[in-house]
């Protein structure tokens, strides 16, 4: 029988990756709940900003933390003009064509990514990357306790603009009635593009923390939306607080599970949650029952 | 005279190439109430949707307050203060009646949003009780309430109501038309599109009617009351 100190040691751990995939999870349900659309191009957003988080460093020198700020504005600019010039044109009405497009998309910044950096793996060394609060019964990592609570913010603040500010609103009511806000006077386009361009926002964050204790390569975003996919599942699809409770679940049963099973086993937990969500509750913890 | 506030000269819309309306002519006044009456299928949705810019017009104009909107977009319609409430409502059911009254100003009289919002309450004391609810959760008088009262946060100059009275209880009937009543005579123009013959030409100054995507019959709600050939025209003999 395991101590108790290492389980909670892996319950505080899982719940620090747990608010990543947080991050990761929250762009996905976001635009699924507005768009109604799967964006397969949200892993190779999060690849390409990790990779972008990985030469600010290695070649200007800027801390991942450092680059928050201009990684969320540069890539909420670059979400906003793909799906208001690109996808949305594309898509001719079609939510199939939004699909094959961000499916389309995510391949060539992939492959884009492997001519240039090939498939080896990287990683960035900040100073603060091994230091660690001493608990007694075990060590936090400094830059995942900050990443945790950076995470946490962005949710908050993401959950405040849906909340309290009318563009938040305005995302609220076309995600359910589409005609009704456009005879409010939305402009749906607009408000398509404001959401895409926040879902790329927080995977770019998602990289600024990453980065610090975690490794890029060019296909390693997929890694990531697949757990978060998950998480959108066990939450709801569409919901933001069911985004934030799935993830932290699941990042508390991928590091616990990978106790029992094996370090490299752990994420069997994860998809073994996720069939057991689909058979019983397959509307997710927070999702509408229809 | 002057210049109508609402003038539509020879439209024609429709879907996929297919037109509905036949070029219709049609004009409001300020202040005045028109309505449009016809069987279901001939055009009337389509004609609100026209006007709202949801369907864009293949051949004629659309005028309004002077500036021509054949062309605009659904928002700078409403921003021009043409404002539609829509057939079945389409409140934003995940929202609640207060926040769906505050996006009626998203575009439009932003800066007026609380004593609005208080005015609401007023013309409408039962959205008031339910402030914080869900706006999915209530009855369908009171959906159209806020469909209209949603209408009214942006100040418009003129509201189209489409079917405002549709699947209402006949106690609920009564009450809408006396409701409509009582917000044109603060000044309002309303084009009232409506199936209900009796209780729209009882308020309404004009009316026209329409058959098959063409105004076949028009005139002062007066005349048309007395006008034989209009239950013809919803008999369709």
């Amino acid at each position: 029988m395991l101590s108790p100190d290492i389980i909670l040691a892996a319950v505080l751990n899982g719940l620090m990756n747990g608010a990543i995939y947080a991050l990761i999870a929250l762009g996905l349900t976001l635009v699924y709940g507005v768009l109604h659309i799967i964006n397969f191009a949200h892993g190779a957003t999060l690849t390409a900003a990790m990779f972008v988080v990985f030469i600010a460093f290695t070649v200007f020198g800027i801390d991942p933390f450092v680059m928050i700020p201009a990684m969320a504005l540069g890539f909420f600019g670059v979400g906003y003009a793909l799906q208001r010039f690109v996808v949305g044109p594309a898509a001719q009405g079609s939510d199939n064509n939004v699909l094959l497009i961000t499916l389309g998309l995510s391949i060539m910044i992939e492959n884009g990514l492997l001519a240039v950096f090939h498939s080896d793996t990287r990683s960035i060394d900040v100073p603060y990357g091994f230091s660690s609060f001493d608990l007694g019964f075990t060590f936090l990592s400094v830059p995942k306790v900050a990443g945790f609570g950076v995470s946490l913010a962005v949710a908050l603040v993401l959950w405040v603009i849906l909340i309290r500010t009318d563009t938040g609103k305005a995302i609220r009511a076309v995600a359910r009635e589409r005609m009704g806000a456009e005879l409010a006077g939305i402009d749906v386009e607009h408000i398509f593009a404001v959401t895409f361009g926040l879902g790329a926002a927080t995977v770019a964050i998602a990289a600024c923390l990453l980065m610090p204790t975690f490794y890029v390569s060019p296909r390693i975003g997929n890694a990531f939306v697949l757990v978060a996919f998950t998480i959108v599942v066990l939450g709801g699809m569409g919901s933001i607080p069911g985004a934030v409770t799935g993830a932290l679940i699941v990042g508390i049963i991928e590091s616990v599970s990978g106790l029992f099973l094996d370090e490299s086993l752990g994420q069997l937990g994860i998809f073994i949650l996720f069939i057991l969500v689909l058979l019983l509750r397959p509307t997710g913890l927070f999702g509408a029952r229809t | 005279m002057a210049d109508p506030l609402l003038s539509v000269e020879g439209l024609v819309a429709g879907y996929g190439g297919v037109p509905i309306l036949r070029g219709i002519d049609i004009s409001v006044g300020a202040g005045e109430v028109v309505a449009v009456l016809g069987a279901n299928g001939v055009g009337k949705t389509t004609l609100n949707k026209a006007l709202s810019g949801l369907v864009k017009a293949s051949a004629g104009r659309i005028l309004f307050n002077g500036a021509d909107l054949t062309e605009a977009s659904p928002g700078a319609i409403v921003e021009a203060g043409l404002i539609h409430v829509p057939e079945g409502r389409k409140i934003l059911p995940n929202m609640t009646i207060r926040e769906n009254l505050e996006l009626g100003s998203y575009r439009r009289a932003k800066a007026h949003r609380k004593q609005n919002i208080e005015r609401m309450f007023t013309i409408f004391p039962r959205l008031r009780e339910r402030a914080h609810q869900l706006a999915g959760t209530l009855s369908g008088g009171e959906q159209q309430m806020l469909a209209i009262g949603r209408g009214l946060m942006a100040e418009p100059s003129l509201l189209i109501l489409d079917e405002p009275s549709l699947g209402l209880s006949p106690l609920l009937v009564e009450e809408m038309f006396d409701l409509i009543t009582q917000i044109a005579a603060d000044g309002l123009a309303c084009l009232l599109v409506e199936q209900n013959v009796v209780q729209s030409l009882e308020i309404a100054a004009r009316a026209y009617v329409l058959e098959n995507g063409a105004v076949t019959m028009s005139g002062s709600a007066k005349d048309l009351k007395s006008n034989p050939d209009l239950e013809k025209a919803y008999l369709g003999i």
